[in-house]
């Protein structure tokens, strides 16, 4: 574990004047392996790359690349490339010498240069744009441009801030294949940098998600999505239901918790007492809609009796609003399901009447936050 | 309709002949065959062939230029640091120099040339070619800076940080990436200096001595003794010159913008 380890950062704390943007960061990332921070904007993430990039300097703790420490050197010595937000291509330099201004002052040159720059302008697949500028190109050209001149000097690892924040929606998801396939390609480690949760997940083999200088939480896309460790979490990662509830009886790992006046058996990997307040978080995904004629009055008495508020047709979803009895709005994502001949159409109508309840084991269950 | 039209273009034509007329009379009567009469004679070149037979006036014309050139290329150099200076680094009173920039611009050229007189004076320097130098250099900064600073601004403040992730030491920065880009605004600071100086009356009259003649002040004392046709000449000439030099500087600052 820790040979594999490209990058340390030990106790890392940053602060610009008085206001804190680091607090002991602790993370190792991995040789070869697609890392994101993920955040809200002022959270820390764009400070982690600029101390890796070595543009900054930390008040305390330790980085370490490849095991070395990175105090003293400055960027220019650093094993490791940058891909800007702004792309930072050189406007006065073809793209070309763009590509070319690393290997060149590595003193690489003639036939050499001109190979390894094609070779890395041919994996962007624009080695017919070479004698073109930066201003000519497209957004999306010139973000390939900006990969091309980071990956031709075969970084250790690469730091990617928000590199696709400027693309628009279709460019950027084609991006993020063409990203994660490049990345599987060349094997180099790849730090990225992001705001947006979907890209995080379909991108990442891990995901640290920060808050407020600090890592919330770092795992597998699954692990962040399915099982979040805090609310923070839970909330930033996608869309979710918060039912508030308070342990009856305990019985670990099963939890006799009441919602809204009925009692559901539940299991947590938390250790609870009898009388604690806790946060029951259900994806909208998770939570089943029962129409009135639907099921037995056995089945309907666990049942959570809800109006639905709002209907939004998605295409291959259809999103509800419902509002339970009691008040709580919930969100809900329904699948067409060819099977179930009650819910194909998935007609539901503004006010109407339902019941509501979730697939048991999908929940999380947190302490409560105030 | 139209009665409102013409009163607009009449009101127009009022501004530019109010403001170009007397240059256009000027450039006219560079051309007349008339010693001292303002009649028009009709068209001759012969004001320019007494300026190019001139040896005296020659020399006091190269004077001038030498002045511009190397005036112009020290305060390019020195504008050219500070606006990468003042652009790159958080220093201890950088918005006090960014101030004094502007503040030495908008000085009156009185106040500058009485100013360094007593400065020069005080330090008993002899008035000459090094004082009128010094004394150019020190209002051509300023221009530069300014030329330099607002090209600089528009960068993508990233570029630096790129060049030296891609392994730039800070030279190889400034040689590679800040000066090329900057090319423009420079050689545009460099012909704004030159014609700056190449024009200079008012701070020049106090710094320089009789050993070293310029062309400005030549003329300020031949136009004493009235204004000949060869003076007509000769400020028809420099207009060329100077009006050039401006156009090259603006293209240059407009072109390949990024």
């Amino acid at each position: 574990m820790k040979s594999d380890a490209v990058i340390e950062l030990r106790n890392v704390s940053k602060a610009y004047e008085r206001h804190t943007v680091l607090r002991n960061i602790n993370l190792q990332v991995r040789a070869g392996e697609f890392l994101t921070l993920l955040g809200p904007s002022g959270c820390g993430k764009t400070t982690i790359l600029r101390l890796l990039a070595g543009f900054e300097q930390a008040d305390s703790g330790e980085i370490l690349i490849a095991g070395r420490d990175m105090r003293a050197l400055p960027p220019e010595q650093r094993h490791i490339n940058t891909v800007f937000q702004s792309y930072a291509l050189f406007p006065h330099l073809t793209v070309f010498e763009n590509v070319a201004f690393g290997p060149r002052l590595q003193g690489v040159r003639g036939a050499d240069l001109q190979e390894r720059v094609l070779e890395a302008l041919r994996m962007v697949k624009l080695e017919d744009y070479s004698a073109r500028r930066p201003g000519q190109l497209s957004g999306g050209q010139q973000q390939r441009v900006a990969i091309a001149r980071a990956v031709v000097n075969r970084p250790l690892v690469l730091l990617l801030d928000e590199p696709l924040s400027a693309l628009d929606y279709k460019l950027r998801k084609a991006m993020q294949i063409e990203l994660k396939q490049l990345q599987r390609r060349l094997g180099i480690t790849f730090i990225f940098v992001t705001h947006d949760q979907e890209e995080a997940l379909s991108m990442s083999d891990r995901v640290a998600v920060m808050n407020a200088g600090r890592i919330e939480q770092l795992g597998t896309p699954r692990q962040i999505y399915e099982t979040p460790e805090n609310l923070f979490v839970a909330r930033f990662v996608g869309e979710i239901n918060t039912l508030f509830g308070r342990v009856v009886a305990v019985d670990p790992p099963y939890y006799d918790i009441c919602v809204h006046e009925r009692i559901v058996r539940l299991k947590s990997k938390f250790i609870f007492a009898s009388g604690d307040r806790v946060n029951i978080l259900i994806r909208p995904e998770d939570l089943r809609i029962w129409r009135e004629h639907e099921g037995s009055d056995e089945e309907r008495a666990t049942l959570f009796p809800a109006a639905v508020e709002d209907v939004v047709y998605k295409g291959s979803t259809v999103d509800l609003i419902i509002r339970l009895d009691n008040g709580d709005r919930l969100s809900t994502t329904q699948f067409f399901n060819e099977d179930d001949q009650a819910i194909v159409n998935l007609d539901f109508q503004p006010g109407e009447r339902v019941f509501v309840d979730w697939v048991h084991d999908w929940e999380v269950i947190l302490p409560h936050e105030d | 309709m139209s009665v409102k039209r013409a009163a607009r273009i009449a009101y127009l034509l009022l501004i530019y002949g109010f403001l170009y007329l007397p240059i256009l009379v000027l450039v006219v009567y560079s051309f007349n065959d008339s010693k001292y009469s303002l009649e028009w004679r009709g068209l001759t070149w012969d004001w320019y062939q007494a300026l190019l037979d001139d040896p005296d006036l020659w020399q006091v014309a190269l004077n001038s230029a030498l002045i511009a050139t190397l005036s112009a290329t020290v305060a390019t150099v020195i504008g050219t640091m500070a606006a990468v200076a003042l652009y790159r680094y958080r220093f201890f009173g950088k918005t006090l120099l960014n101030g004094l920039v502007f503040v030495l611009m908008l000085t009156p050229d009185i106040v500058m040339g009485i100013a360094l007189l007593i400065l020069f004076t005080s330090l008993s320097l002899p008035l000459g070619f090094w004082t009128l130098l010094l004394a150019h250099i020190t209002f051509s900064i300023p221009f530069v800076v300014v030329s330099v600073l607002s090209r600089i601004s528009g960068f993508d403040r990233y570029l630096i940080e790129a060049a030296k992730d891609l392994g730039a030491s800070e030279f190889q920065t400034f040689r590679r990436v800040l000066l090329p880009m900057l090319a423009p605004a420079v050689l545009a600071g460099w012909l704004l200096s030159f014609t700056l100086s190449m024009d200079d009356v008012m701070v020049s009259f106090f710094v320089t001595g009789p050993s070293f003649e310029i062309l400005p002040l030549k003329i300020y004392s031949m136009v004493r003794l009235g204004v000949t046709p060869e003076i007509n000449a000769l400020c028809t000439l420099m207009l060329g010159v100077t009006l050039s030099m401006v156009l090259v500087a603006q293209a240059l600052l407009r072109d390949r913008g990024t």
